[in-house]
């Protein structure tokens, strides 16, 4: 077992970990912040999507000492300081963007890192970044919609 | 116009804030003082004879606190098959014991033959993979056809054959069908496979048992779309654990689309592990345990003939198919391909005769049973593919034969040839506003676009009808169920006026929470904020039957309303006794009781109070209390119909498959939540889609699952969708439920495929492409167009 030391949500944490556990389950498992989900033992549901410095990484994919020191945001990080839903959030629900809800924190990660990086994504563009994130409720449609609505809004 | 979250509105789902904040509670967020990890050894064969098992091992290993195997189960009962078919000669289908784990043989790859109970779950496998198991390694049962010649080779030795029934319906039709079929001007022929399919519903299957020494009560989490079902195959079937003594519940559960309807043995198993340990016993599958071991869908093999005259009247269908139960009867697996899929053969015509063959036969491969539409889409499909091949040989317009055909709208309640009696439908109208919704009109024009950039365009026409909302008991008992299909509600009135409505329908979302309070709203004129819904836990639910075959607004939202007006009834004598009047003087409107021709009134949370504080109160004829049970047993099945179209384009250099739009009217009856309804659509839609353009489960001879990970099993993402342009405005609603709702969670799977493929067949068809098997994979299409040169 190793000690290891990063942000979470904005709060300073450490735990004991194996070397072979991963971020994803160290958040779940240790941190209690069972929002990110496990989807899949191949990395490539996305349901575990987090981000890592600023980045959406699987959180599958990434053993938790490789976040040492890192400022780590999981889906219960996304609200507003006064407890609303963010933007992104508030999109899904407004339009129906999911069902069982299993796949959502990582499509709003998903979500969050486009619109960072493209703030007036195509349709095509969307559902091309989205690739890496499986739902099986909703055909996408309502997701698609979501984000174009957050997107209108952030401008 | 609708309150703004009563009937017809479509307020903002309820649930949706704690999924969105990433506090949605599903089985595998449950960690539980001092609980351990179970974790399962598997077999790596599809075939093979259990010479022995050493644990040895694997129990001296660290952390390790117990070791299971299928010896230590013998004395408990199977998981059972919930339908009882007979055979067209009177014999009842063979019912092979499936135990907790495996014991003799192992049938299927990942069929669970020990498991492994540990401290950490890291422990657990590793011990589970020290394991050592003889296992004679038997020739594997794969092909259908094979399995039923060959009975030399056998899945189960005890019932000497690998057929589990030979089933006819309607068996009485048999000659007649097969007279008109030999007399017609006209027969089609088309063989078809309708694709085995992996449900993949996102969250894995999970279940923790937690045993209680001190009172001899077992709870189990689990991931299920009907704790009550589930409680009571385990206690009446499998581990005799009485009902009083187990409660199960199923909290968040990430989507279900039937592969969590079942018992599977993991529960049982985790049942039985934290009773010997005194322990919470927590076992989540990986996503290869779920692709080898979720009961999967589909997988039928079928001949249809279609008989008609020169102009294109229905004349008769007949149909034999070949349908793989999988290793072992998965709880619904033998009403999938013969109740839910021969009564709906007659699809939204009058045809006179049909008739349905189907043999069921054992394989060693995972048990297959109810997904999604559940037999009804492998009827829809057989049907509207030989109509479709039918038209063209014809020369009549796709539309036109459908329309010649339909059932009209004056013709309801109209008895099928297959035996169902539809209660309402309006299939013209569908199909009209399928004409205005798909500008058909503009085809020829759009594919001659297509042309230009060296694309095949073609476009697919369908109409389904399917009967769900399962089911009036007596009926389903008369078929074979072993269980009734009602469902229950209650309804508490609280002391305060605000209310809990306790639901048997299971919300894995669907959006129960959000939609419920909107019926029992209107009727009690309250904001819906004021009501929530209870569902999934067995100790607080009077009993259900759960959520599958689009039930849960037909029979479990009818249970809401007769359970309301139960209360409406007694706040009723309430309020005439508040006001000094009697019973028969008092209107209830909008929240208001008054006496008839007078300005007297009380509210209903003044009755609510009365009814908890009761000092002045008619007690000698009234008990204190406002809380009402109901159970409703529907009277007929409901019958959701609709009309879709497909345009695709084609790549022909790659075979590559684009869908351009999509276009779906649906009669799903009457509409409490628009918003819910769209999305329950839009999903079966992408679900229709995958099964039509790239999902296939695929076994090698061997019995190796070769389509077990995400990098096999293609699932659709969002690039391989349209936008879907749906309407739900022609609707007629159910005659017999006091809602008038018929169902929507299947439609969308049950009329989308033949869609993309009738598309796919009419963009080819100048090549002489009749037909293309499913998925209509780029290698498929293109080896189609190469074939036809
Ligand atoms: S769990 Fe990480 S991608 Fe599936
Ligand atoms: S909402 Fe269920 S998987 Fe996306």
């Amino acid at each position: 077992m190793s000690s290891v030391s990063m942000t979470v949500n904005g709060k300073s944490v450490t735990g004991e970990v194996e070397d072979r556990t991963l971020l994803s389950t160290f958040l779940r498992e240790d941190l209690h912040l069972t929002g990110t989900h496990i989807g899949c033992d191949t990395s490539q549901c996305g349901a575990c999507t987090v981000h890592v410095n600023g980045k959406a990484v699987k959180g599958c994919t990434m053993l938790a000492l490789e976040a040492e020191g890192a400022d780590v945001r999981t889906i219960e990080g996304m609200a507003n300081d006064d407890g609303s839903l963010g933007v992104i959030q508030a999109a899904f629900q407004e339009h129906h963007g999911l069902q069982c809800g299993f796949c959502t924190p990582g499509m709003v990660m998903a979500a969050d890192e486009l619109l960072k990086n493209n703030s007036n994504p195509s349709e095509t563009e969307i559902r091309k970044y989205l690739s890496g994130n499986i739902c099986r409720c909703t055909g996408y449609h309502n997701i698609i919609k979501s984000i174009q609505a957050a997107a209108a809004q952030l401008g | 116009m609708p309150k703004d979250n009563g009937i017809g509105a479509s307020p903002k789902r309820r649930e949706d804030v704690r999924f969105l904040t990433g506090r949605g509670r599903y089985v595998d967020d449950i960690k539980l003082q001092n609980q351990c990890f179970a974790v399962f050894a598997r077999s790596q064969v599809a075939h093979g004879i259990i010479k022995s098992i050493d644990t040895s091992e694997a129990e001296g290993m660290p952390g390790v606190l117990a070791v299971f195997t299928g010896e230590d189960f013998t004395e408990v009962g199977g998981n059972p098959a919930g339908w009882l078919i007979h055979s067209r000669d009177g014999e009842p289908m063979k019912e092979p014991k499936r135990p907790v784990l495996a014991h003799g043989k192992v049938r299927h790859v990942g069929d669970a033959y020990a498991a492994v109970i540990a401290e950490t779950y890291e422990q657990a496998v590793e011990a589970a993979e020290a394991i050592d198991a003889d296992i004679d390694e038997q020739d594997a049962i794969v092909d259908m056809a094979a399995a039923l010649a060959n009975s030399d080779n056998l899945v189960h030795d005890e019932i000497e054959t690998n057929q589990c029934f030979d089933w006819g319906w309607i068996e009485d039709n048999r000659a007649a069908t097969d007279e008109a079929i030999k007399n017609a001007p006209h027969v089609t022929t088309l063989e078809l496979i309708n694709n085995r399919l992996i449900p993949n519903a996102m969250e894995p299957r999970a279940s923790t048992a937690d045993y209680n020494p001190g009172t001899g009560h077992y709870t189990l989490y689990t991931t299920s779309q009907n704790p009550h079902l589930t409680r009571l195959l385990i206690s009446a079937f499998v581990m005799g654990i009485p009902e009083n003594k187990l409660t199960i519940i199923a909290p968040d559960v990430g989507g279900g689309f039937g592969s969590k309807i079942f018992h599977y043995g993991e529960e049982a198993l985790v049942l039985a592990a934290s009773k010997k340990l005194g322990r919470p016993v927590r076992w989540t599958a990986s996503r290869w345990e779920s692709f080898l071991t979720d009961a999967h869908g589909r997988d039928h093999r079928t001949t249809i003939e279609l008989a008609t005259d020169k102009e294109g009247n229905f004349l008769a269908f007949r149909t034999s198919t070949l349908a793989n139960v999988g290793a072992y009867l998965s709880n619904f697996s033998t009403v999938t391909p013969t109740i839910l899929h021969g009564t709906v053969i007659a699809g939204n015509y009058t045809v006179p005769l049909t008739y349905v063959n189907v043999k069921a036969v054992f394989t060693n491969t995972a048990p297959v049973d109810a997904y999604r539409g559940a037999g009804r889409p492998e009827a829809t499909f057989s049907v509207e593919r030989v109509i479709d091949k039918c038209a063209r040989e014809l020369g009549i317009d796709p539309i036109e034969i459908r329309r010649k055909n339909f059932i009209k709208k004056e013709q309801f309640p109209f008895l099928t040839a297959a035996g169902l009696e539809y209660d309402s439908g309006d299939y013209h109208a569908l199909m009209d506003k399928l004409e205005e919704m798909a500008d058909f009109d503009g085809f020829e024009a759009r594919k001659a676009e297509s042309a230009k950039r060296g694309l095949l365009r073609g476009l697919g026409i369908n109409t389904y009808v399917e009967a769900c909302g399962l089911a009036p008991s007596n009926l389903a008992g008369i078929l074979g169920s072993r269980v009734g299909l009602y469902e229950s509600a209650t309804v508490r009135v609280n002391a305060t006026g605000n209310i809990s409505v306790m639901t048997g329908s299971h919300s894995h979302g669907q959006g129960h929470e959000t939609v419920f309070p909107q019926i029992v709203a209107d009727m009690l004129g309250m904001s819906a904020d004021d009501i929530d819904i209870v569902h999934g836990d067995t100790s607080k639910i009077p009993f259900g039957m759960g959520t599958y075959g689009s039930r849960s607004m037909a029979v479990g939202g009818s249970a809401i309303v007769r359970a309301t007006e139960k209360i409406i009834e007694k706040a009723t004598k309430i309020a005439a006794h508040m006001m000094e009047a009697g019973d028969g003087d008092i209107e209830f409107n909008d929240g208001v009781f008054s006496v008839v021709g007078t300005d007297k009134t009380v509210t209903f949370p003044e009755v609510a109070f009365k009814a908890y504080i009761p000092h002045d109160y008619p007690i000698d004829k009234l008990e204190p209390g406002l809380e009402e049970t109901a159970f409703y047993d529907p009277g007929n099945f409901t019958y959701p119909s609709g009309a879709y179209a497909c345009e695709v384009e084609i790549d022909p250099d790659t075979g590559k498959v684009t869908i351009c739009s999509f276009s779906a009217a649906d009669d799903v009856g009457n509409v409490i939540n628009p918003m819910i309804v769209e999305g329950q659509i839009q999903g079966g839609l992408g679900q229709g889609i995958g099964q039509a353009l790239v999902e296939n489960c695929v076994y090698d001879e061997n019995g190796q699952l070769l389509s077990g990970s995400y990098m096999d099993y293609t699932m659709p993402r969002a690039d391989d969708m349209p936008f879907f342009n749906v309407d739900q405005s022609c609707l007629t609603p159910c005659t017999h439920n006091p809602l008038g709702a018929k169902g929507c969670g299947e439609a969308g799977a049950i009329g989308s495929p033949p869609t993309v493929i009738n598309a796919v067949v009419d963009a080819l068809s100048h090549l002489g492409v009749t037909h293309v098997d499913m998925p209509a994979s780029p290698a498929r299409v293109w080896a189609a167009i190469q074939a036809a040169k």
